[in-house]
């Protein structure tokens, strides 16, 4: 519990510190000079719209913003909107298939001239243009027409009734771009723009001055910001490159760079860069768990082509107990502290976040239990034979444990190999490479989709707030198998008729207490029948100067969403 | 001994072979270089062999308490150090001993290597012969050589594994099954250097006069390969042999990091020494070991392999 406590300490102070200091930086806009950020992927476009990599949508998120965005907390929060609709304040009409928003008043574009719906509507029209490849068209999906009755008024209309209707303009992925701008730049033409789109006119706190592709933009403050006396900085220098151990030396160890994104290192190695004082780690978690999955389908390679059918079930694994015993076995503070250390934490849902999505139910595989899960195990029957592996009428509790090549994941491995069999259940480990393992080869037998073996584990975790669409991924018509080319994210083949009735239920609820419910529901059912055992809630982690005030590390939208308030510590 | 085995009816045959190849061992002991080597390799062989009856600690243990042990002699310098008498070598990231390691790795490393690089001799000295000896055959194998050379070895690791990894882990076992994998994959790769040196060594032998001498006196081929051409071949093929060796340990280290290899809880040298990387500048001893191994061994190899060379080769040894 220490590290909790060091966790929550941590979040504590990154959220309110800056409110403490707000008061005393106030005052004019570019008061506070040249702001350097360091991102070890090299932006190659400024509009989202054209690029699904995140680090374009964060350089894009600099100076092009979306109507409402998400804050650290997952929250939905009104951005050049008035407010957030919602069934509840009228903007979302009853039966869920329109949705309005009113844009704040006085809203002016870096140029000078006004924001008005007409531009909001253009933006949709823009990446649903036919022959267009928008990067963002699930963002789109279903809207059926956008009408404008005013110059601040949008109603997005869609084609079915949408309980989560915050897809269209929301987020860094779908932000709002001047029509005058963009108006020629239309479906297959949209590339071709490239004036527009390194340098996007846009309603953010900066304006790009110089863009160069896969190296360096240089942007100044925009003098038409809504907010007097923001943003703090008059010119920020957004370098791209390098790779993540120079990111965290650039900003811990030299002090060249004021923030660097997404440092991917071991937790050691950044906290010895940290020691030099210059620069502080920060760590937000979104809804990345480390977990492992149990396969309830036989994958003998004796079946053949029957592998992994679900007429077939495990020998084994089919049994509760079995499975219980193996989640019993876990100590999952000493993973999280072996391979994340301040850069994960303890969860025992698969669903860990947003908060109101957490369920608490679950909480007891949080202490580790040998005695009681070989207790489990001797009740079901399985008693340790010859060479202390547990059988039972002739089968053996041998498992073979797949996952893809990482040092963390080959140490989280070699300790869970340990403790399963210390209960006696016989662990062989096997590695494969990231790219065949993560791969859509419906030819090769080692993808995580196949899961030809009986026990994986990998990271997995959602876009945006909303758990509809992750949860559906285990209803039992999600099942990878031949007839699907083994598409499909139920990789265990789980089936269950009441998981499969909730889904159901929640394709239909509007109201966010009861999606919260079903959602809480659906991931103990997971749980409790222990065909996912989540390891490790994993955070997103970046550095900033100890000079940087204001940076609230963001993992649902932009890590650069509340750029404005950011502002250099006294000197 | 010498009256005992000087019959009367063999007198020649057995004073002659034991004289040639003792001729050979002076030459050899000769060469400071290749006994040092020798020394070395026969000593890091029983470390790996017999080193973990002596030595009885599992190397997959983990002892989390004692992870991150600092060898014995860093008490030396740093009174503060953590160490222990237990793990004279110290513990990795997971309290693992890492001289039992070493030696669990080294057995692998050495048995690949060694394996891996007697098959690649032997395909390379085969087809090397056969091309530089028989002219109709030139063209075609030398081809063939190029278009080996020309296939990548890691998707072709890749293929292997897809295609055999389930059958030979059936038949095998799972270490078993990707030894002979592992060392089929290396083997069949690496051969291609050996058969080009020796192709053009054997073509320029075919023109000396000791073999047109010996063809006029109706030599078969097979005689003349054997009798003639390979020991004038043999030390361009031992100087392969060597480097062959030092590849296929190295090649090995990097297909278990790309878990190609041996599962990840099955030590060799080369995986100790990439899994100890990320903490090279904390604890670097846990680099410098299975590199030291790796690369004396690959030394050792290569001045035995001079030495040899040197005391094979009759116009130096001065017959």
């Amino acid at each position: 519990m220490k590290l909790k406590t060091a966790l929550m300490g941590a979040v504590a102070s990154m959220a309110f510190a800056p409110m403490a200091y707000a008061d005393g930086h106030e005052g004019e806009r570019g008061r506070d000079g040249q702001l350097n950020i360091i991102y070890w992927q090299a932006p190659s476009i400024m509009n989202p719209y054209l690029s699904g990599g995140t680090k374009e949508l964060e350089a894009a998120s600099l100076v092009i913003e979306p109507l409402a965005r998400y804050d650290t907390d997952g929250n939905l929060t009104a951005w050049l909107a008035e407010e957030v609709p919602t069934v509840a304040n009228g903007g979302v009409s009853e039966d869920l298939t329109s949705i309005t928003w009113v844009l704040k008043e006085g809203l002016l574009w870096s140029d000078g001239t006004p924001v008005t719906s007409a531009d909001v509507k253009f933006s949709w029209e823009y990446c649903t243009a036919e022959g267009g490849g928008c990067a963002q068209s699930e963002k789109y999906l279903d809207v059926e027409s956008v009408d404008t009755p005013d110059d601040r008024t949008v109603v997005v209309n869609f084609s079915v009734a949408k309980p989560f209707p915050y897809g269209p303009f929301v987020g860094a992925q779908a932000p709002i771009i001047q029509a005058a701008q963009f108006a020629e730049c239309l479906g297959p033409r949209a590339p071709e723009c490239t004036d527009e789109n390194f340098n996007p006119i846009g309603t953010g706190p900066f304006v790009v001055e110089e863009f160069r592709t896969n190296d360096v933009i240089t942007l100044a403050a925009n003098e038409n910001y809504r907010e007097a006396g923001k943003p703090a900085f008059a010119t920020v220098t957004f370098k791209g490159g390098g790779d993540a151990a120079a990111a965290g030396r650039a900003v811990h160890e030299t002090g060249e760079f004021d923030y660097a994104w997404n440092l991917q290192l071991a937790p050691d190695v950044l906290s010895g860069m940290a020691e030099a004082g210059l620069g502080t780690n920060v760590v937000s978690f979104g809804t990345s768990v480390e977990r492992i999955l149990l396969n309830m389908t036989d994958v003998d390679p004796s079946l053949g082509e029957a592998r992994g059918v679900i007429g077939n079930p495990h020998p084994f694994l089919t049994e509760k107990p079995v499975r219980q015993a193996m989640s019993m076995a876990i100590d999952r503070a000493l993973l999280t502290e072996i391979g994340y250390g301040d850069f994960g934490r303890l969860t025992c849902n698969v669903l860990p976040a947003p908060a109101i999505f957490a369920s608490d139910a679950n909480d007891s595989c949080l202490t580790q239990d040998l005695e009681g899960a070989m207790a489990v195990l001797d009740e079901a029957g399985w008693v340790p034979g010859s060479d202390g592996i547990r059988e039972k009428d002739g089968v053996r509790l041998s498992v073979l444990y797949q996952t893809s090549t990482n040092a963390v994941r080959q140490d989280y491995q070699a300790l869970i190999k340990q403790w399963w069999e210390e209960i006696g259940i016989e662990t062989e480990l096997r590695n494969i490479d990231a790219s065949v393992f993560f791969g859509s080869d419906p030819g090769s037998p080692d993808t995580f989709q196949k899961f030809f073996a009986d026990v994986e584990m990998f990271t997995n975790n959602f876009d945006g707030t909303d758990p509809e669409a992750y949860m559906a991924g285990w209803t039992c018509d999600q099942a990878p198998q031949p007839e699907n080319q083994w598409q499909g994210n139920n990789m265990p083949r789980f089936c269950s008729e009441e998981y499969d009735a909730l889904r159901a239920e929640m394709a239909t609820t509007g109201d966010i207490d009861e999606r919260a419910r079903l959602a809480k529901a659906m991931n103990d059912i997971l749980m409790q029948e222990y065909i996912i055992l989540p390891l490790t809630h994993r955070g997103r982690n970046s550095a900033h100067a100890v000079t940087l005030g204001g940076v609230q590390l963001n993992v649902w939208d932009s890590e650069l969403w509340n750029i404005a308030d950011w502002y250099r510590i006294g000197e | 001994m010498t009256d005992a085995s000087l019959t009367k009816d063999a007198p020649v045959a057995a004073e002659k072979v034991p004289s040639q190849w003792w001729d050979v061992w002076d030459q050899f002991r000769g060469h400071k270089g290749a006994m040092a080597g020798l020394f070395f390799l026969t000593f890091i062989t029983l470390f790996c062999t017999i080193g973990p009856l002596l030595w009885q600690v599992d190397p997959s243990t983990l002892d989390i308490r004692n992870k991150d042990v600092r060898p014995i002699y860093t008490a030396i310098w740093d009174g503060d150090a953590k160490v222990s008498w237990a793990r004279p070598m110290g513990t990795d990231h997971l309290g693992r001993d890492i001289m039992s390691n070493i030696m669990q790795g080294g057995r692998i490393s050495l048995a690949v290597g060694w394996t891996a690089m007697i098959l690649a001799i032997l395909i390379g000295t085969l087809i090397g012969v056969l091309s530089g000896y028989f002219k109709r055959l030139d063209w075609a194998l030398m081809r063939f050589t190029d278009l080996v050379l020309a296939l990548p070895l890691l998707p072709l690791l890749l293929v292997m594994m897809l295609l055999f990894r389930d059958p030979l882990r059936a038949a095998f076992g799972p270490e078993n099954g990707i030894f002979i994998l592992i060392v089929t994959g290396i083997g069949i790769t690496s051969w291609m250097q050996t058969a080009r040196i020796v192709r053009g060594d054997v073509m320029a032998l075919k023109e000396r006069e000791f073999v047109l001498a010996a063809r006029s006196i109706g030599t078969p081929p097979r005689r003349m390969i054997t009798r003639h051409v390979l020991p004038n071949v043999m030390s361009p093929i031992m100087v392969s042999a060597t480097l062959g060796l030092a590849t296929a340990i190295i090649t090995e280290s990097a297909l278990s990091f790309l878990g190609l290899g041996f599962p990840s809880d099955f030590p060799t040298w080369g995986k100790i020494l990439f899994d100890s990387v990320d903490r090279m500048t904390s604890f670097p001893e846990r680099v410098l070991w299975p590199g030291m191994a790796i690369s004396l061994t690959v030394l050792a190899v290569n001045y035995i392999g001079d030495g040899l060379r040197d005391a094979l080769d009759p116009r130096i040894r001065g017959l």
